[in-house]
């Protein structure tokens, strides 16, 4: 079972529901921290790192002895990685997708494939909840690469719980796709909401069933909640603003530590979700 | 020309509403959001939409089942798996390299552009404002990010306006990137939280790499001194100005909720006096006046 929790807006609580629930829930469960750019759950999580992975994507290395220069690798190259000037062949490993298109075109065998290191990938675990994360190399542009690596990663047999990055272009979509269910996390604001409802049309893109989480629930106005009961987004969780909250996460507490009192509502919360996932798969027509 | 570009490593600890006060503080900006995935700006600035223009991002491919052979050459080719067995192109899988495009023997593969989303330009009551919003789950945010702040640059040079305030995206990958290159200094807005900290750290970590002067201002300070005087300690070891401090204050919060600035909603507090002085520093700081002329446009066109 895959749960990506993702938000639209960024600081509205994503990484907190996420390591709460995973507290909550403990063992059996593994946390992939897809916010590459600026993961955080290990700060919260504080698992013991085991081992770490670097990544690269391929990128061409030009064979000069064989290269004719005909401009094959320059012309089929849709992200302006290659150019060829005169007798020499620049490369722009910044720019490149690694799509192998290069490589396969030339027709003097002159291109193989060096890496640029995408980032890396981080494994460990606390307390029996696994855990991964992925690090983007600071200057590197493509994020949505180095998710789909952490959550290549994940253990197929665990619950998979995805803490993902804040917008709504690539990067979320690589943490949403083929998710069971997205929890979105936002607070009761005009911000809040204006990226709520890009969040929920990425989510409707992609067909997952979808919930949400109301974090400082008293702070704003009321609109979120007007347009949850519309959009029939069922509302999982509110959290209500406390300074004592705040002032945990800034150290970075936990509430199911702080407030163990709290600890049941996660569960109740990943209970809720689970029987949104299995009325979701039972409705669905046995295919033939 | 200078450009103040407002970012922060983490989400959601000021950035747009800063950017907001800057601007009612401003004498004469183009206001510009370069956050076009989740673009907020607007809801304060209530803009007056003059212009609104397509963007046209990259291309994705199609396949034509009229003329597919089915001979297998692109799912071979497809380095991210975006050609299902039945011959159909996952468009959300689609990296838009075209490989499968040129390979094809039977030529049976499109490759239209696709529209990626939309820009504005706009008026709003502090001064001209170009933003965008791109499509859902769309790719080159970067590539509209550098299209939002060339236009801004060249709105203000038609309006000789000398000043740019860009409200920033979070993060530190293609669109931060796109956003800080060229920048004249990068204000970052952090909160004293181990995560803000942290991400901080990653941001100052991009603006090294790409050389653009940095200046750090702490929102919501008093959640914990501690970590506000670690965060001074690591911008006075890392060459960054500090800017000063920001109170925990909902007045925020509140202003929003009715689409204003700090400086339109109720009374003036210390908060205000706190902006000042931040907006006070950062327009007289040396990075923005790198030749000591404060007076910048009468010397440098």
């Amino acid at each position: 079972m895959i749960i990506s929790i993702a938000s639209g807006k960024g600081g509205t609580g994503k990484t907190t529901v996420a390591v709460n629930m995973a507290l909550a829930l403990g063992s059996g469960v593994e946390l992939l921290d897809c916010d590459v750019e600026e993961p955080n759950a290990h700060l919260f999580l504080k698992p013991v790192i085991e081992r770490s992975e670097r990544v690269e994507v391929p990128v061409p290395l030009v064979d000069l002895e064989k290269c004719t220069f005909c401009r094959k690798c320059s012309t089929l190259c849709r992200f302006k990685a290659l150019a060829v000037v005169r007798s020499k062949v620049l490369v722009f490993a910044e720019l490149c997708h690694g799509c192998g298109g290069c490589r396969a075109i030339c027709p003097e065998g002159a291109i193989s494939e060096t890496g640029r290191e995408l980032g890396t990938v981080n494994f460990g675990a606390r307390n029996g909840i696994g855990f991964i994360n992925g690090q983007l190399r600071v200057g590197e542009a493509m994020t949505p690469s180095l998710i789909k690596r952490v959550r290549a990663a994940a253990n197929p047999d665990l619950i998979t719980l995805i803490d993902a990055p804040p917008g709504t272009s690539c990067p979320v979509i690589a943490a949403m796709n083929g998710a069971d269910f997205v929890l979105l996390v936002t607070e009761p604001t005009p911000f809040g909401l204006h990226d709520l409802k890009l969040a929920v049309e990425a989510v409707k893109l992609l067909g997952i069933p979808s919930g949400l989480v109301v974090n400082r629930a008293d702070i704003g106005n009321q609109e979120v909640f007007a347009y949850a009961e519309r959009e029939g987004l069922p509302l999982l969780l509110s959290i209500p603003f406390d300074r004592r909250i705040a002032e945990a996460y800034s150290r970075g507490k936990n509430i199911v530590e702080e407030f163990p009192e709290c600890r049941q509502q996660f569960r109740e919360l990943f209970r809720k979700i689970e029987t949104i996932i299995q009325d979701k798969n039972g409705a669905v027509p046995c295919a033939k | 020309m200078r450009e103040i570009v407002i970012i922060s490593g983490k989400g959601g600890t000021g950035k747009t509403s800063l950017t907001a006060a800057f601007a009612a503080l401003a004498d004469n900006s183009v206001l510009c959001d370069a956050d076009v995935d989740a673009a907020d700006l607007h809801l304060l600035m209530q803009p007056e939409i003059r212009q609104r223009t397509d963007f046209m991002g990259g291309c994705k491919a199609i396949i034509n089942p009229d003329l597919c052979t089915g001979c297998g050459t692109c799912v071979e080719l497809c380095r991210f798996g975006a050609i299902t067995g039945r011959f159909e192109i996952d468009p959300i899988r689609c990296e838009g390299c075209g490989v499968c495009v040129d390979f094809c023997p039977a030529a049976a593969i499109d490759f239209p552009v696709q529209r990626c989303g939309e820009w504005y330009l706009s008026d709003t009551r502090f001064g001209p404002m170009v933003h965008a919003r791109l499509g859902i789950a769309e790719e080159n945010s970067g590539k509209l990010v550098s299209l939002v702040r060339k236009e801004a640059r060249q709105l203000a040079e038609q309006r000789a306006v000398d000043l740019i305030l860009t409200d920033g995206p979070p993060g530190i990958g293609c669109p931060v990137i796109a956003s800080i290159g060229g920048a004249t200094a990068l204000v970052m807005v952090v909160e004293p939280t181990v995560s803000g900290i942290h991400d901080l750290e990653r941001v100052v970590d991009l603006a090294a790499h790409f050389k653009v002067p940095g200046m750090v201002c702490i929102n919501k300070y008093d959640l914990n001194v501690e970590i506000t005087e670690a965060i001074e300690q690591l911008a006075r070891l890392r060459n960054i100005a500090l800017l000063g401090r920001v109170s925990f204050d909902p007045a925020f919060t509140r202003s929003m909720v009715e689409g204003k600035t700090l400086f339109e909603y109720g009374e003036a507090t210390a908060t205000w006096q706190q902006v000042r002085d931040i907006w006070a520093k950062i327009i007289n700081s040396p990075s923005m006046n790198p030749l000591g002329i404060v007076d910048f446009k009468a010397t440098i066109q």
